[in-house]
């Protein structure tokens, strides 16, 4: 049973502002039936206030007291106010939510971006204009998820899945959510870092570079391999040339090799050099 | 919550029935001893453990009181059964089971996959009834173990297991069953059903959680997974679960007393399951009409939310079960649903009803009172019912 606060059971036993604005001007629709939840929500704005709000959801508790969560917080606000409401505004609001059900606040946000474009008269084509689909499964962008990685300082792929269910079914994109997930994380850090003295690293010693390879491999990669039956052992380090032989689990796709490899490189990167460059023997 | 619950959810778990806490009782309070013991305090509970051991030998049709090893679960008797048996045959490598067995089975082999074992998953059509063919075809010398669940704990429905066993028998693979969801509801004898091993778990009729049993056919080559004391032959070694071991026995004896009464749970489950479908418009039933348990129906609603049924008909005092993805905590519909090809739209408004003998008809008509209303604010709420009925609009998916 999910641990649902008790705003959130008295918003999905009696919803607010349920039902469709028939002259509405703007209207955001996501998700879809095959995916297991959606939301199409309907704003009626005038001189840039939302004078009103409806939506409809098909969707479990979480996703019905989001919704009703998100059309109570943004009726009264101009549009600007709006747009400042982020997925954890609507988290807030409910009192939290189980981590699994985070998609659903997602969701609400989302469905406000597409309204507040439509108002605009933006049109949206679905995936050009929102980045590149990470996820077939559920057709999550990578824009959405980078978006949610910052707003709500997500640590790990499984966050990304609780959050957008990116990687939560057929599992074949967890390496390019580790990517993004890295890429991410990383730019935090130059953020955290100061900018100003730009102050290289000094470079490793030869003995220090392989050691820090080796605790790489030991204590961060070969977990994450083996995790999928998979394994890694380092053959040899050559200057910033690692060699390492790796076994997949899934012997017919070459791509996962190549991801496989991927994923390895940009772990070394991270933890050693970032011009480190794996070579697979 | 004030009500009383209409519990519709007995194959996740049963009530214990009250003959069988009575009967368990002692064993909590003046009867500690160890049955394994050389007093006669210890002693005369090992007399209690044999009882329950020939009323669930009896149960099944077991031949030999001998036959019946008891477990911590169901889970334990399913992995007991497969490891068993791959142990003792290190040099066979392949394993037959289906897509729709239950999580006890399935990850064990998928577990067994990654260890370099080669698993067939055999198939169901739209109805969940097993590709008998490919079955047959898929057994090879290599073949060290055929699991088949007997019925299907989502759906209800019930593979043929006599038909696999005779053909199995004949070809000299080993069978195990899963058969923690038809014992207590449907007759079992292993006499008839040329099957090596069984498996059940007592809190699926009315016995307490953490109390199972395997059903070893004589001569049966198979290898403890747990090894220490003499207990259950060294089969099974670790201190008896007493209390649960005797609770099981009552519960068996019951169940076999009470197999008539899974008459009339079938009568409320047919008035159920056909009001359902002759009242809604948007709602289908999953898995065969026929060949099935007398207690489960599942039925699948379309343009609403499993989940979201479920926490409404909660309000209402009604407890039941989805394969919608939302309930599970994973991120798909149930696998069981997937295998039989359902479609996604309804897999996610799959609603299951599970009932026992204490279930009443007042509590079936007061649920076909309250379902409507749920299920009619679900579709208030959805934006593809509206768009169906009004616009004539395509679903988009
Ligand atoms: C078909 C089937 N097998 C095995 C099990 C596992 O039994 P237990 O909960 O006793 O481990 C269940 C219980 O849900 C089941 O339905």
């Amino acid at each position: 049973m999910w641990d649902y606060t008790d705003k959130v059971k008295i918003l999905y036993t009696k919803p607010k502002n349920v039902g469709v604005i028939e002259d509405a001007n703007a209207v955001g629709e996501v998700g879809s039936i095959v995916c297991g939840d959606a939301l199409t929500l309907y704003l009626k704005i005038e001189d840039g206030i939302i004078k009103d709000a409806k939506f409809q959801t098909f969707g479990c508790g979480s996703a019905i007291a989001s919704s009703s969560a998100l059309t109570e917080m943004i009726i009264g606000k101009t549009v600007e106010e709006a747009e400042k409401i982020t997925n954890r505004d609507i988290v807030e609001y409910l009192g939290g939510l189980p981590e699994q059900k985070m998609h659903c606040s997602v969701m609400g946000r989302e469905a406000l971006d597409k309204a507040l474009a439509n108002w605009r008269g933006e049109e949206i084509e679905e995936e050009a204009h929102e980045g590149e689909i990470v996820c077939q499964c559920f057709g999550v962008t990578d824009a959405l998820i980078r978006k949610v990685i910052r707003e709500n300082n997500l640590k790990s792929v499984e966050d990304i899945t609780n959050y957008t269910k990116a990687g939560g079914a057929c599992g074949s994109c967890i390496h390019k959510l580790e990517d993004i997930l890295q890429e991410e994380l990383k730019l935090q850090q130059s953020c955290a870092d100061n900018p100003e003295t730009g102050e290289k690293k000094k470079p490793l010693t030869n003995i220090r570079r392989m050691q820090l390879v080796n605790e790489t491999i030991v204590d961060v990669i070969r977990p994450i391999l083996q995790k999928d039956g998979g394994d890694i052992e380092l053959l040899d380090v050559d200057g910033k040339k690692v060699y390492v032989a790796l076994r997949g689990t899934c012997s017919q796709c070459v791509a996962s090799m190549v991801t496989l490899k991927n994923l390895v490189e940009a772990k070394l990167r991270e933890f050693v050099e970032d011009d480190i460059e794996v070579i697979e023997k | 919550m004030n009500k009383k619950t209409v519990y519709l959810d007995n194959n996740a778990t049963t009530m214990v029935a009250p003959e069988v806490v009575e009967a368990m009782l002692p064993f909590y309070t003046e009867r500690y001893g160890n049955p394994s013991s050389m007093h006669d305090f210890g002693g005369r509970v090992e007399k209690d453990i044999e009882w329950a051991r020939h009323e669930v030998a009896q149960l099944l049709g077991a031949e030999h009181d001998y036959e019946i090893v008891f477990t911590s679960c169901g889970t334990e008797g399913d992995n007991f059964a497969i490891s068993g048996v791959l142990s003792y045959f290190p040099n066979k490598r392949h394993i037959i089971t289906t897509r729709v067995e239950h999580p006890a089975v399935l990850n064990l082999c998928k577990q067994y996959e990654r260890e370099g074992y080669r698993v067939t998953y055999i198939p169901v059509d739209r109805q969940g009834n097993l590709d008998l063919d490919m079955l047959f075809d898929s057994v090879s010398e290599d073949t060290a173990i055929v699991s088949v669940m007997h019925a299907n704990n989502e759906t209800g429905v019930i593979h043929p297991v006599e038909k696999i066993g005779a053909f199995l028998r004949e070809r000299g693979v080993l069978f195990h069953i899963d058969g923690v969801q038809a014992a207590g509801k449907i007759p079992i004898n292993v006499a008839n059903i040329p099957c090596d091993l069984y498996t059940i778990s007592g809190h699926k009729f009315h016995a307490p959680k953490g109390v199972g049993a395997l059903y070893i056919r004589r001569g049966t080559r198979i290898r403890p997974i747990l090894y220490g004391g003499h207990q259950e032959r060294g089969r099974r070694p670790g201190t008896e679960n007493v209390a649960g071991i005797v609770g099981m026995g009552k519960a068996a004896e019951l169940a076999r007393k009470f197999l008539p009464e899974e008459e009339r749970v079938k009568k409320l489950r047919d008035k159920l399951e056909n009001e359902i479908l002759a009242r809604f418009p948007n709602v289908s039933l999953n898995g065969a009409k026929e060949q099935r348990v007398p207690n489960t129906t599942n039925v699948g609603f379309e343009y609403i939310e499993g989940e979201a049924i479920l926490l409404y008909l909660n309000e209402m005092g009604i407890a039941a079960s989805s394969g919608s993805a939302c309930s599970s905590g994973s991120l798909e519909p149930s696998h069981v649903l997937r295998a039989m090809g359902v479609p996604f739209t309804s897999a996610h408004g799959s609603i299951r009803f599970s009932l026992s003998r204490y279930n009443t008809e007042e509590e079936i008509d007061y649920t076909l009172k309250v379902l409507p209303e749920v299920v009619d604010r679900l579709l208030e709420i959805s934006p593809y019912w509206d768009n169906e009925r009004k616009c004539g609009r395509e679903i988009k998916v």
